[in-house]
């Protein structure tokens, strides 16, 4: 506990240290958050629920915060549904079983790009009859364009752009651009102003409902973007906190105990026990470690567990065997092995009481370093296609952008978001390893 | 002024003096020398051929130079090093005939004192754990037995207050505190004999006394039998009865400590006489034969008797042939040497 103690207070004295603590902190609170607030399952829904879990987000957006390094605003996405305040909605009764409903969406629009689409989801409850509804446009300047009349099925989607009889009303081109065109410019801009959606609703039943919610699909949305499958990349990158650590230190430490545990064994009963570890370890050594971790991805299963189990079993026979051999062949012949011996502690106390402990301050300063090693792993195996294909990680974002031609396209946030997030993780347990060793070896001090 | 104070004390004299704990019969400890991991290339002889017998509460000495096998010796006794050929029987049972729980018996009897305090003791364990580690083997299970018990030995061993070390770790006490840890922990299981593998040589000459003082008092208060193993005659007297001279891996000489003094017979012993340091001025002035040569392999030891190739006196053709075997020149005075015949 005293050694402890000191640790820390030298790590205070390493700047840089500090920097890697609180980064890594940093990482342990926004994990430990991400899981009490996403908890798994709905993660894996958000993740991979499908279209009716996303419909609300736009295509290849980028974060909102693009806006702030941008001139040319870029339209913000937003979705007006029941009990928002930009939504009005009055019923009118009629008798015989008719009424009118007449919904109101409301909205200022003040930015210098064009949406991607627009979207109304339809609702309704009729049982023979059909309501009708006709929806129309106002702009900022007064004008008043008819939108479309139509029937409504039970949940039905109208896509603004989707509508040929619009976008030949509107002249032929993109018709949500020609909703927001400024008429009286000569390029293609946007009329600033709030705009406004009327729909007029008229059910023919008693108890006959239409409640609809407007979609705005934005060229940017929310603190991370979205991807081809308009899925919100905050997801991802939330929960590839906590995988990343939790892969990167259960595989750092479960390389770093099982490693040092065999080398003591080996060095402590030598003979064909060490022969055969140090035989096994130079096998190892020349054996290609991703082409078997591919390997055993692509034949029998890419399950993060099974991944990692292979990846301790191929990590745990290297040369840092042979290192923690060496010192453990010198502590075995120490005196204070030899008393033990005579008081008669047996081969397993010896192992686990006497040598290992003499190693622990070796073991942690390379235990941290190798974090980011295995952080790195992992998500070059999801960007091979590799990665567990149920859990969303920063390598899989990689890996989608990817396939998707993401640079290609100038979707830049799209690889650097997860990038930069792995950076930092390597960089903060990079730096505390590197101070640690200092700590932990007087020798590397002066330089 | 050290030699005057230890040889102005008489010997500890034992009060069981029938009664045999250990006794050792014919021992080899040979180590096999292999050639590129495998393949045979000859045996290191480090104990060859020694026999005898420790009886209950008797303290006795083995002497040698560097590399004459003490350690190897020891080693056995503590049944670290598995002999290759003959016996050690330890009160009436044979220690290879022991087992697992018997060994585990064996080695709570013996207690062993080593050299080098400092790294006797793990660096990474509080004094408290150093000493609890002996009892937790021993089967000791309930901690409050544990601590009686080092609290004990501790006051034994003169570590006053016992509780003020406890939580210390080695490098926080003296050379001489080690060593009275040291000696702490040779002494909790109640041991019946004790190993003590030159105690003193690493302490200053001040603690030197009191140590060897502590040692007598323990072995005297306990009815200890004590194997003490050195290379330092002048510290022999102060508690051994006997003294076994150990040259290439066997005992040429066992005698009491006063007739060695006062008669010393084989040719390496009145060598290794001579060459004991003391304290006197006259020393300065005074030249001292020393063998010549450098002790023999132990891979291929010289044939016959071991000392020939160094002896002034060698007979030729009897010295370099045949092994000569003990003679008893007087009453317990044995010499391995053939002009004694």
């Amino acid at each position: 506990m005293n050694t402890l103690r000191k640790t820390f207070q030298q790590i205070s004295r390493y700047p840089s240290a500090v920097a890697g603590s609180i980064v890594i902190a940093l990482l342990v609170i926004v994990a430990v958050f991400t899981m009490i607030t996403i908890p798994y399952k709905e993660a894996i829904r958000l993740w991979r629920g499908g279209e009716e879990v996303w419909y609300q987000n736009p295509k290849y957006a980028a974060p909102s915060w693009v806006n702030l390094f941008n001139k040319k605003k870029l339209p913000v996405s937003f979705t007006i549904g029941d009990g928002d305040d930009a939504m009005t909605k009055t019923v009118e009764q009629r008798g015989e079983g008719t009424s009118r409903i007449t919904t109101l969406y409301t909205f200022d629009y003040n930015y210098d790009g064009f949406p991607q689409e627009l979207l109304l989801y339809f609702k309704t409850i009729y049982t023979e009859k059909q309501p009708f509804v006709s929806i129309t446009w106002k702009t900022p300047d007064g004008r008043e364009l008819r939108i479309a009349d139509f029937g409504v099925d039970p949940t039905v989607t109208y896509r603004f752009s989707q509508d040929e009889k619009l976008k030949r009303r509107l002249g032929g081109g993109n018709a949500v651009e020609a909703l927001f065109a400024d008429p009286n410019s000569e390029e293609l801009i946007p009329l600033k102003g709030t705009y406004q959606v009327v729909m007029l609703a008229t059910a023919f039943e008693e108890g006959s409902d239409l409640n609809a919610e407007f979609v705005f699909h934005g060229q940017v949305f929310g603190l991370a973007g979205t991807d081809h499958q308009r899925r919100d990349l905050m997801v991802p990158l939330l929960w590839g906190v906590p995988i990343a650590l939790a892969f990167g230190l259960v595989a750092s430490l479960g390389t770093s105990v099982l490693t040092m545990i065999i080398a003591a064994i080996g060095a402590w009963y030598r003979g064909w026990v060490d022969e055969l570890i140090q035989r096994v370890t130079e096998v190892n050594l020349v054996l290609p470690f991703l082409p078997i971790l591919i390997m055993v991805g692509t034949f029998f299963s890419r399950s993060i567990w099974v991944i990692l189990g292979v990846t301790i079993l191929l990590s745990i026979f290297t040369g840092a065997i042979k290192g923690y051999r060496a010192i453990f062949l010198q502590v075995r012949e120490s005196m204070y092995v030899e008393a033990a011996r005579a008081y008669g502690a047996s081969d397993i106390r010896i192992i686990f009481v006497y040598l290992i402990p003499r190693m622990i301050p070796l073991l942690i300063p390379g235990l941290v370093s190798s974090v980011p090693a295995f952080v790195f792993l992992e998500a070059s195996l999801a960007v091979l296609g590799l990665g567990d294909p149920v859990l969303p990680t920063w390598g899989k974002i990689i890996n989608d952008a990817q396939t998707n031609a993401a640079l290609y396209q100038g979707y830049y946030y799209w690889i650097l978001e997860p990038a930069v997030l792995l950076m930092i993780t390597g960089l903060g347990f990079a730096m505390l390893g590197f101070a640690l060793d200092r700590i932990f070896n007087p020798r590397l001090r002066g330089l | 002024m050290v030699t005057d104070t230890l040889t102005n004390v008489t010997p500890a004299t034992a009060v069981k003096q029938d009664q045999v704990l250990l006794s050792i019969q014919n021992l080899r400890v040979w180590f096999e020398l292999r050639r590129w991991g495998f393949g045979h290339a000859g045996y290191v002889r480090a104990v060859d051929g020694v026999s005898f017998d420790i009886h209950c509460g008797e303290a006795i000495a083995i002497v040698g130079e560097s590399g004459c096998g003490k350690s190897s010796l020891m080693k056995t006794i503590l049944a670290i090093n598995i002999p290759t050929e003959g016996s050690l029987t330890f009160d009436g049972k044979k220690l290879s005939d022991m087992g697992r729980a018997g060994t585990r018996w064996y080695r709570s009897q013996v207690g062993y004192i080593q050299q080098d305090p400092y790294g006797a003791l793990p660096p990474f364990m509080s004094i408290q754990r150093i000493l609890e580690e002996p009892l937790i083997i021993g089967g000791v299970k309930n901690k409050d037995q544990r601590i009686a018990r080092i609290l004990k030995v501790m006051s034994e061993v003169k570590m006053h207050p016992p509780e003020d070390f406890l939580n210390k770790f080695p490098h926080m006490l003296s050379g001489g505190q080690q060593q009275r840890v040291v000696i702490a922990r040779s002494m909790l299981l109640e041991p019946k004999l004790i190993v003590a593998d030159e105690p003193v040589s690493m302490l200053d000459a001040s603690v030197r006394v009191e140590i060897l003082k502590l040692l007598r008092g323990l072995q005297e208060q306990h009815d200890l039998s004590f194997i003490y193993i050195t290379h330092d005659l002048s510290t022999v007297r102060y508690f051994s009865r006997r003294i076994f001279v150990m040259y290439a891996g066997r005992l040429v000489e066992k005698a009491r400590v006063d007739d060695l003094i006062r008669n010393p017979c084989h040719p390496y012993t009145l060598a290794l006489l001579a060459a004991s340091s003391d304290p006197d001025a006259n020393n300065a002035l005074r030249f001292r034969e020393v063998p010549p040569g450098e002790p023999p392999s132990l891979v291929t030891p010289p044939p016959g008797c071991r000392f020939h190739p160094r002896c002034s006196q060698a007979i030729a053709g009897k010295c370099d042939k045949q092994d000569p075997p003990d003679f008893e020149v007087e009453p317990d005075h044995f010499v391995s040497c053939w002009l004694f015949e």
